[in-house]
């Protein structure tokens, strides 16, 4: 049977568990002499008995599909030939891989041998077993569940209670839920990164200045090895980064401050929307503006200033990017701005100040360390951007800080890296990774300080 | 702030002129009907006042919060504003300094004048007229930065002190007329949201004396004090007015009553009796004012 033939007829049951339990708190109150009677009322008894029969029912769900794979494998190896089964993990793996494709229709049987027919066979035969077993065993413990649930139905049961904790746990399990994803993202980026290291040392990857990830494929291949120093593709980022905030900082502050001080309320219920709306252009709209038009602008004005501007500069790149995170800082610095008690404002004002100078002296320095977390999260945005700078940056790993130049970014490289054929076993894949990784760390560092810095500037006002 | 100031009053008076072409709408009528109303009992004006305001009207959008005021503050007297929530003495001592002026909706007609000359004149600067006429909030603001650069904030941005001497001498002067000298003078560079609320007060009132204000506004500036903390700040007050004209808010009737030379009792708008202190709260001639001073409501 299906799991999702499985799944329906679960649901189908929970409610009618709900109904029952529900009928049958009222029935039980009813002889006690009352609904007021229940501690609770007949819904949450309903409710009671649903969770009952789904819970259990659940687990015992996930926990067969997570085994099923790996119990039906190892029934179906130990029925094939000793000669197979002697074969080194990876080819017997591929071998089994082909009888389970045959066994669901998806090769044909040209190409296998008589042994995996007869594996298949039997593959196809275990697994709908399996599958019925499956299904009788989720909806034994689904009834037995709800009747063990009902059968504890009366008046002093705190089913309201009951419901609350398990509401708690679902709330529970669904953060844990995130957290696990995270982690095991995290998990497989670093595991990947290590076989990785295995094979390009760490301090080669970290420290080394050339960066041209080509592998060879055969023994006797020209340009054998490649070269993995990382500092061109961070000194890119870095470069391209703070032309970004160069841009975005500025621009971003300065509207924010015009919008929360100087602005008639109007003027700010337009702007505001309209400028937050930049933040939902899709980077890929900017990549190819960046590309298309402010690249090759870049690249006029500078020859007209006698400059030597490459097509796909640092400086195209960096500027888009700014034009993107510009919403971002500005919608931050709102916030903060606005979160400056208007008691100082009125304090500074009162004395004779202007409003400049209350604005420079007293609302920005105190909202300066919320300011700045702003800006680091700003900055980690723009150094996790790919889509902008894959269409309008280079690819060529230069090390240098000339905005006018080419540069390439982390995020670049993994894009070029992952893109097209690839082989799982080769350093130039699994360089990915280790760039992943490295990415990760330089984001979450940003982050926490970022955080902390805005959680300090928090503690002050609050 | 300048450009921003004169568009402010080129709204300003334009409204105001809209307001008196349309002399024949009903929310005029109704005001003009209700002006008419009532009279102030005792004696607003005084000779040789220091601040006067003269027919003074605020409205907040439609809404209209002073109802044809007129009342002088004399010079080195206490005056205090009392009344009870909502009837506008907050709102008029806010006239007084063009504090109104950053609230977008508000709007003042009539006159208001400091030492003879209007204040709300079209190329009155409203920065030059702060620094002559201070104010004391409700809450303690200090700014989130040391002791010494709060009261150095005022000086600093009018230009004052023009070396570090004179700088350290105008704070410690003001410190010391605040009577918070004593207490802070070891740590002067210690955050002065750090002080108790008391302290926070008078450094609030000493920041405003480092700019030698002529005129001090106090709005309700022992509201969030202690007992203690309050006889301090009225004893200040007491010592201030020999050097400052003092406006203050309050609502507390003991504190008007001991610390000020005149009282003026407002009411849903309107200046309903003044006179000295003395006199109101002995022998109050308007029914509302005993009602209020004798606690029957407010």
């Amino acid at each position: 049977m299906q799991t999702t033939t499985v799944f329906l007829i679960l649901t189908a049951l929970c409610v009618v568990s709900f109904i029952t339990g529900r009928k049958r708190s009222q029935i039980v109150a009813m002889q006690q002499g009352g609904l007021s009677t229940l501690h609770s009322l007949p819904n949450h008894y309903g409710y009671m008995a649903a969770v009952w029969a789904a819970l259990p029912a659940l687990l015992v769900l996930i926990l067969w599909t997570g085994f099923e794979g790996s119990v039906l494998h190892k029934l179906v190896v130990a029925q094939l030939p000793p000669a197979v089964q002697a074969l080194p993990a990876e080819e017997l793996g591929l071998y089994y891989n082909q009888v389970q494709g045959f066994a669901r229709g998806a090769i044909d049987s040209v190409q296998l041998d008589e042994a995996q027919v007869k594996a298949a066979a039997f593959y196809r035969e275990t697994a709908s077993t399996f599958s019925q077993v499956k299904a009788a065993l989720v909806f034994i413990v689904a009834v037995l569940g709800a009747l063990l649930a009902l059968r504890r139905i009366t008046p002093v049961l705190r089913a309201r209670n009951h419901v609350e904790k398990i509401f708690e746990w679902v709330l529970f399990g669904c953060s844990f839920l995130a957290v696990l994803t995270t982690l095991g993202i995290v998990l497989s980026v670093l595991f990947e990164a290590i076989r990785f290291f295995n094979v390009i040392p760490l301090t080669d990857f970290l420290f080394g200045l050339q960066w041209s990830p080509q592998m060879a494929i055969r023994a006797n291949q020209v340009a054998a090895s490649g070269s993995f120093g990382f500092v061109p593709l961070l000194v890119g980022t870095l470069l391209i980064s703070a032309v970004a905030l160069l841009i975005a900082v500025p621009v971003g502050l300065m509207s924010a401050i015009y919008l929360s001080e100087y602005a008639s309320r109007r003027f700010r219920a337009v702007t505001k929307p309209v400028l937050e709306i930049l933040a939902g252009v899709p980077t890929v709209v900017y990549g190819f503006f960046a590309a298309l038009t402010v690249a090759p602008f870049i690249r006029g004005l500078g020859e007209s200033m006698g400059l030597d501007v490459a097509s796909e500069s640092a400086m195209a790149a960096g500027l888009v990017m700014g034009i993107m995170i510009i919403p971002f800082v500005m919608s931050l610095s709102d916030d903060i701005i606005n979160a400056v008690p208007v008691s100082l404002r009125e304090a500074s004002l009162g004395m004779g100040a202007t409003m400049n100078e209350t604005i420079r002296r007293v609302v920005l320095p105190a909202a300066l360390p919320g300011i700045v977390g702003g800006v680091l999260l700003a900055a980690s945005r723009a150094i996790g951007e790919t889509m902008i700078v894959v269409m309008a940056a280079g690819l060529s790993a230069k090390l240098t800080i000339n905005p006018l130049e080419a540069v390439t970014t982390i995020t670049v490289q993994i894009v070029t890296l992952l893109v097209g054929d690839q082989e799982f076993d080769n350093p130039k894949t699994l360089a990915a990774f280790a760039l992943g990784l490295v990415l990760f760390f330089v984001t979450l560092l940003l982050n926490v300080v970022a955080l902390y810095v805005v959680r300090k500037y928090r503690e002050q006002y609050e | 702030m300048s450009a921003t100031t004169a568009v402010n009053e080129n709204t300003r008076s334009m409204m105001e002129r809209n307001v008196s072409m349309d002399k024949t709408s009903a929310l005029e009528m109704e005001r003009q009907a209700d002006m008419e109303a009532y009279k102030t009992i005792g004696s607003p004006l005084v000779k040789d006042a220091k601040m006067s305001a003269r027919n003074v009207n605020v409205f907040y959008g439609d809404k209209q919060a002073i109802l044809d005021v007129s009342l002088d503050i004399g010079r080195n007297e206490v005056l205090a504003m009392i009344g009870p929530s909502g009837c506008g003495k907050s709102t008029f001592l806010r006239t007084l300094n063009r504090m109104n002026d950053i609230i977008p909706i508000c709007r003042v007609q009539g006159d208001i004048t400091l030492d003879g000359e209007d204040i709300y004149k079209s190329n009155q600067d409203t920065v030059m007229l702060r620094a002559r006429v201070g104010m004391v909030f409700q809450k303690p603001n200090p700014f989130p930065k040391s002791i010494y650069e709060n009261v150095a904030y005022g000086p600093r941005i009018h230009g004052l002190a023009h070396s570090k001497a004179e700088m350290d001498e105008i704070v410690e002067n003001s410190l010391r007329r605040a009577s918070l000298f004593d207490e802070v003078k070891d740590q002067l560079d210690k955050p002065g949201t750090g002080l108790s609320g008391g302290q926070q007060q008078r450094l609030c009132i000493a920041r405003a004396i480092a700019v030698s204000p002529e005129v001090i506004l106090m709005d309700e500036p022992c509201s969030a004090l202690d007992p203690i903390a309050t006889a301090r700040i009225e004893e200040l007050i007491d010592d201030l007015k020999e050097k400052y004209t003092i406006a203050i808010v309050t609502h507390s009737m003991q504190q008007a009553a001991r610390v000020s030379q005149r009282t003026a009792y407002f009411h849903l708008g309107k200046l309903i009796e003044v006179g000295s202190t003395k006199d109101i709260f002995t022998i109050p001639q308007h029914q509302l004012t005993e009602n209020y001073i004798t606690g029957r409501f407010g």
